[in-house]
């Protein structure tokens, strides 16, 4: 890094507010943030949700809704962007920076080529014939890491795997070369193993072509990957901006030490599995195999394949793996929502195998769920003690919700929300309050089992941090059979007994947590724990070097 | 969200709050044309000089055919010796009893096959499906005609009369009913607190009504509208054709229309004019409601103050990036 030369500044933010005028009067979304952005520098802007950090980068692009007003400068490659037309943003869109969304594939269109694509952007802004642009596609996806792009060149967004289309995307936002890329999330809906490569790409980008990066994101295992400098947001405001080695070894503000100390890291540590984990298992999968049946003339998809695993009483098990592993389709199986093909799956006694279902409605008092997604995992027109109460009703213990509110109330307090909260309706909690009322939920009957998809993936770190703190301590209480999905092997890492590591529909590796994360002795198992981003600069960029070597 | 006070939440209400410029004009409009009706229907006896079935007055004299509108008759006479402006008054009761039963009818059978259809699938659902389809397909007045034969067998008293419009009106309507609440059935079907339902151990039909129904049923309210106009319009054509009410049992306007047809050549515009415009503005009023209730209802035909609203930041923000909210942390 270069020390202050103006010239060098490619954003120069000052003194910004941006205020966007709601029904309940105006609300400041970012205030009086000043930051800037040196060529050849990525920036990371760090946050929770709604603290503002896409609000300011979409500022730079000037990408911001109509209901908004910006005020103070902000400054792309010497001209000030908040007092810009619409055409002359236009220029400056692409040209002097571009934007990197989160989900590739809905920033492609799916009915044109991603040669059309790259070549409109080019278009857009010079004139260059139709040959020409071609081969600047060609040459942009050879430059991004695709495969054959002479050939590739002509082929739809949907032909491509998730990360070949954020690299194509990157490719659309390099085409004009600008001086800055904003990324917003540009990971956070791949794979821990594509992400890895994604931001080597965007690494690349920076040390071969000095382009300044402002990288938007809620993981601070990326951030410690790839930024040099980090800008802490919270409620608008930049509370904490420092060089990435710096903030991580000494964080100055409370609250970026509170976000540190909740992303969840390998620790490795050994859990001693629970009394009477070898007696009646829980859970019993031998060979187990479930198939989706194909359309009309494709082949049935096999989505797990010949799968033996166990969870005995009270035992956590972390299932880990990547999108298209069959984890979800195990815990869907487990729980009557996917119909067994072939093999063993015995389920609190009950062989799932052509079992029907109103065989197993007995069983479901004894099994609970929790979803990924808390926002739409409730009715949302019950209120939140209506909706907890439902178990209790369906199985009998109580004639109404209303009968049932005690009970209710007693389990909001044991996932520590207050009891008032059972009056509101599911849209009025938060994230991590849903997610804990269904926790609530799930618990209402005192289940032998509990399925837990990705319960955390959908919330912020310190959010995440609270909920499996909240797990783990009703787990020792209640001593329930967890299955515990999830692609984050730090979260597992927090919790499992054991880990059964996952890909593609069959077992990679299985054992006690600390020997499998501590001593994977599968390749695949070492690729993914390898890929996964220490929260920590300097020990990230060790473990860089030793896997270009290695 | 801000809370909402109780006449706020009022459906029709809401919207009006909501609505700016022409779309506030159109449903307004509309609001006081189906008022009129109303109270039309509702206050008929009072409003109305005379019975609709009288052909003399307190003096026992006759009113005479075709009289042209005096004080006596303000909208004159018709060719059978009834008063004009009775008889439209009357008639909006006729009217409104056949919406309300017809919709009435259509909305729960409908509802519930819908509901069936899409939440169980299988053959029933393939079935019903095709049979709604070829419902659909047949022309539908022929339909009316055909059930209004088969109910009131030519015999047309006012609940026969009214029954037989209704029951065909419904036939032609369930299928519509079926469509809209079938394809959110299976839409709500496949969201994440229905499977919850399900691993809880609730049985089907505590989930298709608990669950599923209160979910799917949003968009009905329009559909209610709209059909309401198509009911009125299709009531009066079977009165045209001669499949309706007899003029001694209630008064309807599309039997009065057809019986006017001789006197429009006469220059008798008195006994055309008056029903004829009673039905255009019923349907009009009706359909402008079920219209501007339409548009507001999907934000992308909804028009907006200037200074157009967004909840917090956040949604404001999601509102340029479709799947920016959904997609966050959406991670498998």
């Amino acid at each position: 890094m270069t020390i202050a030369d103006p010239s060098d500044r490619v954003v120069e933010i000052r003194d910004l507010d941006v205020t966007f005028a709601t029904d309940g009067g105006d609300v400041f979304a970012v205030r009086d943030v000043s930051l800037e952005v040196r060529r050849g520098e990525v920036l990371a802007i760090v946050g929770e949700s709604g603290s503002g950090k896409t609000v300011t980068a979409r500022s730079i692009l000037g990408l911001l809704p109509e209901t908004a007003t910006a005020s103070g400068a902000v400054i792309l490659d010497g001209v000030d962007v908040v007092s810009m037309g619409r055409e002359q943003l236009r220029q400056v869109r692409g040209t002097k920076a571009a934007m990197i969304f989160q989900e590739p594939s809905t920033a492609l269109n799916p009915v044109f080529t991603v040669g059309w694509q790259l070549a409109e952007g080019l278009r857009a802004h010079q004139k260059i014939s139709k040959k020409a642009a071609r081969a600047r596609a060609i040459e942009m996806l050879r430059l991004v890491g695709i495969p054959d792009p002479e050939h590739r060149v002509g082929h739809y967004p949907h032909q491509f795997s998730g990360g070949q289309k954020q690299r194509i995307v990157i490719a659309m936002a390099l085409a004009l070369e600008p001086a800055v890329i904003l990324a917003d999330e540009p990971t956070t809906a791949l794979d821990v193993t594509v992400q890895a490569e994604i931001l080597e790409l965007l690494r690349r980008l920076r040390d071969d072509f000095g382009t300044a990066i402002v990288l938007i994101t809620h993981n601070m295992g990326v951030v410690a990957d790839l930024a040099d400098r980090v800008a802490v947001m919270l409620n608008g405001e930049i509370v904490e901006s420092a060089p990435a080695r710096e903030l991580f070894t000494a964080p100055q503000h409370e609250y970026t030490q509170r976000l540190l100390a909740a992303v969840p890291r390998l620790e490795i540590v050994d859990r001693t599995p629970p009394a009477g984990v070898s007696g009646e298992a829980v859970v019993q999968a031998e060979g187990l195999i479930i198939e989706y049946p194909g359309r009309l003339g494709t082949p049935a998809f096999r989505a797990v394949d010949g799968v033996n695993f166990r969870i005995g009483p009270g035992e956590v098990l972390g299932l880990v793996g990547e999108s298209g592993s069959g984890k979800t389709t195990i815990g869907r199986a487990i729980a009557g929502l996917a119909p067994v093909s072939g093999g063993s799956l015995r389920v609190l006694g009950a062989e799932m195998n052509g079992i029907k279902e109103r065989e197993f409605r007995k069983l479901r008092k004894d099994l609970g769920f929790v979803f990924q997604d808390p926002a739409t995992s409730f009715n949302p027109l019950l209120t939140v003690a209506e909706c907890v109460a439902e178990p209790l009703v369906v199985h009998g213990s109580a004639r109404r919700a209303s009968d049932a509110r005690d009970k209710v109330d007693e389990l909001l307090e044991a996932v520590q929300l207050p009891k008032a909260f059972g009056d509101r309706f599911p849209h009025e909690l938060s994230g991590g309050q849903r997610q804990r009322a269904s926790l609530a939920r799930a618990l209402a009957l005192d289940p032998k089992l509990l399925i837990a998809d990705e319960p955390t993936s959908a919330l912020d770190v310190s959010v995440q941090a609270r909920v499996l703190d909240l797990f783990g301590e009703l787990q020792e209480r209640f001593g329930f059979a967890t299955l515990f999905i999830t692609h984050d092997l730090a979260v597992v890492d927090l919790l499992a007994h054991r880990v059964v590591v996952l890909h593609r529909g069959r077992i990679a590796e299985e054992g006690p947590t600390a020997q499998v994360l501590g001593d994977p002795q599968d390749d695949y198992t070492k690729r993914l724990i390898a890929s996964l981003p220490v929260p920590d600069p300097v020990e990230q960029a060790a473990r860089r070097a030793a896997a270009r070597e290695g | 969200m801000a809370e909402r006070t109780l006449l706020d939440r009022l459906p029709v209400v809401h919207q009006l709050r909501q609505s700016v410029g022409l779309q506030r004009g159109m449903l307004v409009a509309g609001l006081i044309m189906t008022l009129v009706f109303l109270l039309c229907a509702a206050l008929a006896p009072w409003i109305a000089p005379y019975s609709y079935s009288q052909l003399r007055g307190a003096d026992g004299v006759n009113f005479g055919a075709q009289q042209p509108p005096s004080a006596d008759h303000l909208l004159g006479t018709t060719v059978g010796g009834f008063d004009v402006f009775s008889r439209v008054v009357w008639g909006s009761q006729t009217a409104l009893l056949v919406v309300v039963i017809a919709v009435l009818l259509s909305v729960f059978i409908g509802i519930l096959l819908g509901l069936v259809s899409g939440y169980l699938g299988g053959w029933v659902d393939r079935v019903l499906v095709v049979i709604a389809d070829a419902i659909y397909a047949f022309p539908t007045l022929l339909l009316a005609i055909v059930v209004a034969i088969a109910i009131s067998g030519g015999q047309s008293d006012l609940w026969s009369g009214v029954m037989a419009a209704a029951v065909s009106i419904t036939v032609v309507f369930i299928p519509q009913y079926f469509r809209v609440v079938r394809a959110e059935v299976v839409r709500v079907k496949s969201e994440a607190f229905v499977e919850s339902a399900k691993v809880i151990g609730a049985s089907t039909g505590r989930i298709m009504f608990r669950h599923v129904l209160r979910n799917a049923t949003r968009t009905l309210p329009l559909v209610v509208t709209l059909n309401a106009s198509e009911a009125i319009s299709t009531l009066a054509a079977l009165g045209f054709l001669g499949f309706g009410i007899e003029p001694t049992k209630a008064a309807e306007w599309g039997f009065d229309l057809n019986r006017s047809i001789s006197d429009v050549a006469a220059g008798i515009w008195w006994t055309s004019i008056p029903p004829g415009l009673a039905i255009v503005f019923t349907v009009l009023g009706v359909t402008l409601i079920g219209e501007s209730l339409n548009d507001l209802a999907d934000p992308r035909l909804r028009a907006r103050r200037r200074a157009a609203k967004s909840r917090t930041p956040a949604d404001a923000v999601a509102a340029t990036v479709p799947t920016a909210r959904e997609e966050l942390g959406e991670v498998q």
